[in-house]
């Protein structure tokens, strides 16, 4: 069984983000595999070792940094990885994003495609099942639980929707995205850091997809960013301090009568 | 030319969702304010017979249903065929679709076929030079980008729930229904069951007041303080990544970058210190209360109000305070 899991490099959910000359300052930023795709790279890593065979390659779009992402998920036990070399300004496109994973996807061949439900970046959600209908395949986003049969080539999914959860049986190839619980991923072995030095990470280029490079300027775009803004500053509150039933009974009053929400 | 926007109905057992109707208040506020633009609904799969109307009254002036056995279950592959056949007839120049569970799982898979931009999650819209920009969080909140679309049509755009108020019913207001057909879809991923989450509460996202609890929660079983406080409330439960992690509560109630990001009117922060991927998730919210026994906290920099304590004397007190005040 192949799997292909797309991992994006994200700034670590730490980071208190700041605009410089109008753009999100991305300088001082510590980069880190987006957390939704760890929970995609290991639930490709669970089903190979259930399965006893097959193979987790790990592919990941963006400037020459993304490397660490993809030396990460080897650590962890990736088989392969994958840089597919991209301008992040050009590529702040999803559907640019996802029409170059698509490429990739069928140079490597697959046989299920994970990938994160969104990257905390963005916030977009959308190249994960974008991919599926580029690829005329079928998808389950926000997982939560994931089984899979490659001999019936049948799927099984729970995901993740407002008061429950839907179980979705599905055919396989597929797109899963990866919501949080649907695992919980390990951390790297020694052995696993020392094997990455070994890898070989090839670099392929949209031209290496067969995908006109102009197709993927800035310019040509579906959707792009005008400007960034910070969110207003709260005001100040009212801080009580004191007896707990005193100051129980005062915040039941402001919540009532001054912000008149309760 | 006077611009065209088109509404998603997203329904629930045959009736549209309250999303619907405030995505129908902003396509009419965006049409008006372009100078007398048009609003269409779209609606796929059943649809109860007063729906029809009740759209028009909250501000479609068509509505164009496309009806078929394979749309009375959701699933992204029917409603994706069924949505570019709807288009085919609305032509609409800007498409609404509810930001939830299942126009999140929509969306993306419609603008990929229609090689369209898709604006995600937004909060805000205003025409500038006759064209649509819309306003949208990013990292979780903690950054706001405003995006403009490119040439294609229609532009897509997913709207959070709980943004926009609806218009009142305006009796006066109707609109023709135009059927239009469904071929055969060949869908590869099919629901096939449901699991209802414990408890009565509402979700998070569309949660009006929300308590939400964190480390100095210190084990699963103190939680039940809180679902005492959200049953005196009707307020839904929450917690900080550190209170999941932890393995006290499940994920589906966990709120911050990695979890949810809400805007209820009442955020209650109880033994959260505030983190920073936790302050992004919820810092939207209307009026924001932080409990806390370290009065330096980052989460009282973003209270409107807080009481400096200890939240095992403090929220039992609060607890019996409200029930009496709400039972007055």
């Amino acid at each position: 069984m192949n799997i292909v899991v797309f991992v994006k490099q994200v700034p670590d959910t730490e980071t208190r983000i700041q605009l410089k000359d109008g753009v999100v300052d991305t300088s001082s930023v510590k980069w880190v595999a987006n957390p939704y795709d760890e929970f995609a790279i290991e639930e490709g890593l669970r089903i190979r070792e259930r399965l006893g065979q097959g193979k987790v390659t790990v592919v990941s779009l963006g400037p020459d940094r993304v490397k660490e992402a993809i030396k990460y998920a080897l650590s962890l036990g990736a088989d392969e990885g994958v840089h597919v070399k991209g301008d992040e300004v050009a590529l702040s496109d999803p559907l640019a994003v996802a029409t170059v994973l698509a490429a990739a996807a069928r140079k490597l061949g697959f046989d299920l495609i994970l990938t994160g439900k969104q990257g905390v970046d963005h916030d977009w959600s959308q190249v994960g099942v974008m991919l599926a209908e580029i690829l005329d395949l079928p998808h389950v986003s926000v997982v939560v639980h994931l089984e899979v049969d490659p001999d019936a080539k049948k799927g099984k999914a729970k995901r993740e929707v407002e008061g429950g959860a839907e179980l979705l049986e599905f055919d396989l190839p597929a797109v899963i995205t990866a919501q949080k619980g649907l695992n919980e991923p390990r951390y790297a072995s020694l052995k696993g850091i020392m094997a990455v030095k070994k890898k070989v990470i090839p670099e392929w280029s949209p031209a290496d997809l067969g995908l006109d490079p102009a197709s993927l300027a800035e310019g040509a775009a579906t959707i792009r960013f005008v400007d960034f803004a910070l969110p207003p500053p709260r005001p100040a509150g009212r801080i009580l301090e004191g007896d707990p039933a005193d100051t129980a009974r005062e915040l039941v009053r402001l919540l009532r009568e001054e912000a008149k929400v309760i | 030319m006077a611009p065209t926007f088109a509404v998603l109905a997203e329904t629930k057992d045959g009736v549209a969702r309250k999303v619907t109707l405030e995505m129908l208040a902003e396509a009419r506020r965006l049409a008006q304010s372009a100078g007398g633009g048009s609003v269409g609904a779209i609606a796929l799969g059943p649809l109860d017979a007063g729906e029809p109307a009740r759209l028009a009254q909250h501000g479609a002036d068509r509505i164009v249903h496309v009806e078929s056995a394979s749309l009375t279950t959701y699933s992204a592959e029917a409603f994706c065929g069924a949505a570019q056949a709807a288009l085919g007839q609305a032509k609409p120049d800007s498409l609404f679709i509810a930001a939830t569970s299942q126009g999140k799982d929509l969306a993306p898979r419609l603008a990929a076929r229609l090689r369209v931009g898709l604006a995600s999650d937004c909060v805000g819209f205003e025409i500038r030079d006759g064209e649509l920009v819309a306003r949208r969080p990013i990292y979780a909140g903690k950054a706001f980008g405003r995006v403009s679309w490119s040439t294609a049509r229609p532009r897509i755009a997913t709207v959070r729930p709980n943004t926009f108020a609806a218009l009142p019913a305006d009796a006066a207001r109707k609109a023709e229904v135009e059927k239009v057909a469904l071929e055969a879809v060949n869908v590869r991923a099919r629901v096939v069951g449901f699991e209802k989450s414990e408890g009565e509460m509402l979700d998070l996202t569309e949660a009006n007041i929300i308590v939400s609890g964190g480390r100095a929660m210190q084990g699963p079983e103190n939680f039940e303080l809180l679902r005492r406080l959200c049953t005196v409330l009707g307020a839904t439960l929450g917690a900080s990544r550190a209170a999941v992690d932890a393995g006290w509560i499940d994920h589906s109630h966990q709120v911050g970058q990695t979890g949810k990001v809400v805007n209820p009117t009442v955020y209650i922060a109880v033994g959260i210190s505030g983190a920073i991927q936790h302050l992004a998730g919820m810092s939207s919210s209307r009026t924001i209360v932080a409990i806390n026994k370290d009065k330096d906290a980052p989460i009282f920099k973003v209270a409107s109000y807080g009481i400096v304590g200890d939240l095992y004397q403090i929220v039992p007190k609060l607890t019996e305070e409200f029930a009496k005040v709400l039972r007055e």
